[in-house]
């Protein structure tokens, strides 16, 4: 055991561990468009089926404030789709491992509703719904929200039975034990449900486009398709992965800061060890 | 099983001068899973009197951590009655101090806050209590964690948190289940040496369950042997050792022959066998 509290704090890793980090991967990614890049040159490839990444990045910037655009449009359908599957699943979760009536009534159609392929009821939610926003939200909703649910009730149900007597024998009531060991324990399982439902979301308000819309960027995918302008197809697709990327790292930062306790928060191994 | 607890060594009461703290009359826990019951706890009878330390000793899964959990109040008993200051006990009684083998520190508060959950729980001023919870940890040595996270301590600094969080309310009964059960031997005997100051302190009453026959009677005023499942008390042992006691104590003879009753009887059971 150290006497100084100091020495046995983490330490950070070295900078060179940390550039290392990213390094690496901007490193394989470089290879892979120089690649890309030469053999679309080269004219290997027809740029109707592989442009350059240079002309892709050229209609891009072209066409900046048609993709910003729509942009606006898919990453609001995304993220509305992806809150409302928070706000439903998080509850829902808490209820099937409170309830054991409800978690009989509810589970198995709960397991149905995520097999039915989202995709195909679409159509369905556009009749419903009409072609606007509200129906790619319904959509976003319904590819997301499951993971949620379950890694809520995961996580919900993973306290130590130890750690929940030891509140009762302070006198801790049922909303105690939720409140200060079942909620914050299940907050990593409940981070994992979240970052899947941040893609998932992303997927549904594309699949929402694609049956029907009159704007977004699902929606200027099919049209640029139609027209043969690859090229705008692939902007798109770039841009959207771009939505995405951004998306779950806001998450992930949310994550780092609420769950900096968990293990998987962690930079190195404690300096304390042994006893 | 039955046969050989038959042929122990019948109880021999302490004469109690006092009323007694803490009742237990033949107590009975039968746990039944998938329609098959099982005794984990057999007519069980035990007193324990104000400011006294009483270590029950047994193999694992004798039911000693059950019989601690009924006398919390956290499991019902199935026959018999417990009770803590002529009042039978019914719900968690709260007045105490738990501590598991498993520390149940929560990762996501600080060491301080670890301590001061007791009182968030039980709904008392923090503000009364915070220079308690410091002055507490300073005495295990370890001031200077107060704002360190749980995964930044040793095994056994961590437990010294799990201790203080059950002194911190200054409760009239502590129970603690093989609290040094996961630490290294020479933690255990520091761990050992610190608990029996603390207890010298303030002599509050103590329920210590081990599976050491050393650390039974190093610490105890009284050690009662538990058989193996369905547990019973087969024998109570009373410690005349002087105190504080030191290490060395371990070397005396009369040390000794509390250790080889305790020995002999785990062996009338079938246990230590030695060919």
């Amino acid at each position: 055991m150290s006497a100084d509290p100091q020495t046995s704090r983490p330490d950070r890793l070295p900078w060179t561990a940390r550039a290392a980090t990213y390094l690496y991967p901007a490193l394989v990614a470089l290879v892979l468009v120089a690649v890309w890049e030469a053999v679309t040159r080269a004219g290997l490839v027809s740029p109707l089926i592989l442009p350059s990444l240079s002309s892709i990045l050229q209609t891009a910037v072209a066409k900046f404030p048609l993709l910003m655009q729509m942009s606006t449009i898919t990453a609001s359908e995304f993220v509305l789709g992806f809150a409302l599957s928070v706000a439903v699943g998080l509850p829902l979760g808490a209820m099937i491992v409170y309830s054991r009536p409800l978690e009989t009534a509810f589970y198995p159609i709960l397991v149905a509703f995520q097999i039915v392929p989202k995709a195909a009821v679409a159509p369905i939610f556009i009749v419903w719904l009409g072609t606007g926003l509200s129906s790619k939200v319904l959509i976003a909703f319904a590819i997301a929200f499951f993971p949620v649910v379950i890694d809520t009730v995961v996580g919900l149900r993973s306290a130590q039975p130890e750690t929940i007597q030891l509140l009762r024998s302070m006198g801790g009531s049922p909303f105690q034990v939720f409140w200060y060991v079942r909620f914050p324990n299940a907050l990593p399982a409940i981070f994992g449900g979240l970052k899947v439902a941040s893609t998932l979301a992303v997927v549904g308000a594309i699949v929402g486009e694609f049956v029907s819309a009159e704007k977004g960027l699902g929606y200027l995918v099919l049209v640029a398709n139609g027209e043969l302008d690859t090229r705008l197809v692939f902007a798109c697709v770039l841009t959207l992965t771009l939505l995405g990327i951004i998306f779950y790292f806001i998450i992930e930062i949310i994550e780092k800061v609420v769950v900096h306790w968990h293990v998987s928060a962690r930079q190195v191994e404690t300096l304390g060890g042994g006893s | 099983m039955t046969s050989a607890a038959a042929r122990v060594v019948p109880i021999h009461h302490a004469a109690a001068p006092a009323p007694e703290f803490v009742r237990i009359r033949n107590v009975d826990k039968i746990y039944k899973t998938r329609g098959r019951a099982l005794k984990a706890v057999d007519d069980v009878s035990l007193d324990f009197r104000e400011g006294e330390f009483v270590s029950i000793v047994g193999p694992s899964g004798c039911g000693k951590s059950t019989l601690m959990m009924m006398v919390a109040g956290l499991i019902p008993v199935s026959a018999g009655e417990i009770a803590i200051k002529g009042e039978t006990v019914r719900k968690p009684y709260i007045d105490v101090g738990v501590i598991f083998q498993r520390d149940a520190l929560l990762e996501w508060r600080t060491v301080l806050n670890n301590v001061l959950l007791q009182i968030d729980v039980r709904g008392l001023p923090r503000s009364r209590y915070e220079a308690a919870a410091r002055t507490l940890l300073q005495r295990v040595g370890l001031g200077g964690f107060e704002n360190a996270y749980p995964w930044e301590l040793s095994g056994g600094m961590r437990q010294r948190v799990a201790l203080c969080r059950g002194l911190i309310h200054d409760p009239k009964l502590l129970l603690m289940d093989e609290p040094f059960g996961a630490l290294d031997a020479l933690t255990r005997e520091q761990m050992n040496l610190d608990l029996q100051r603390i207890w010298l302190e303030n002599r509050k009453t103590m329920l210590f369950i081990t599976h050491s026959i050393w650390e039974a009677i190093f610490l105890a005023d009284r050690v009662a042997v538990m058989s193996p499942r369905p547990g019973r008390i087969a024998t109570i042992i009373d410690v005349d050792l002087p105190r504080p006691r030191r290490l060395s104590v371990r070397e005396s003879k009369q040390f000794g022959s509390y250790a080889a009753m305790i020995r002999e009887q785990l062996q009338a059971f079938g246990l230590l066998n030695e060919d």
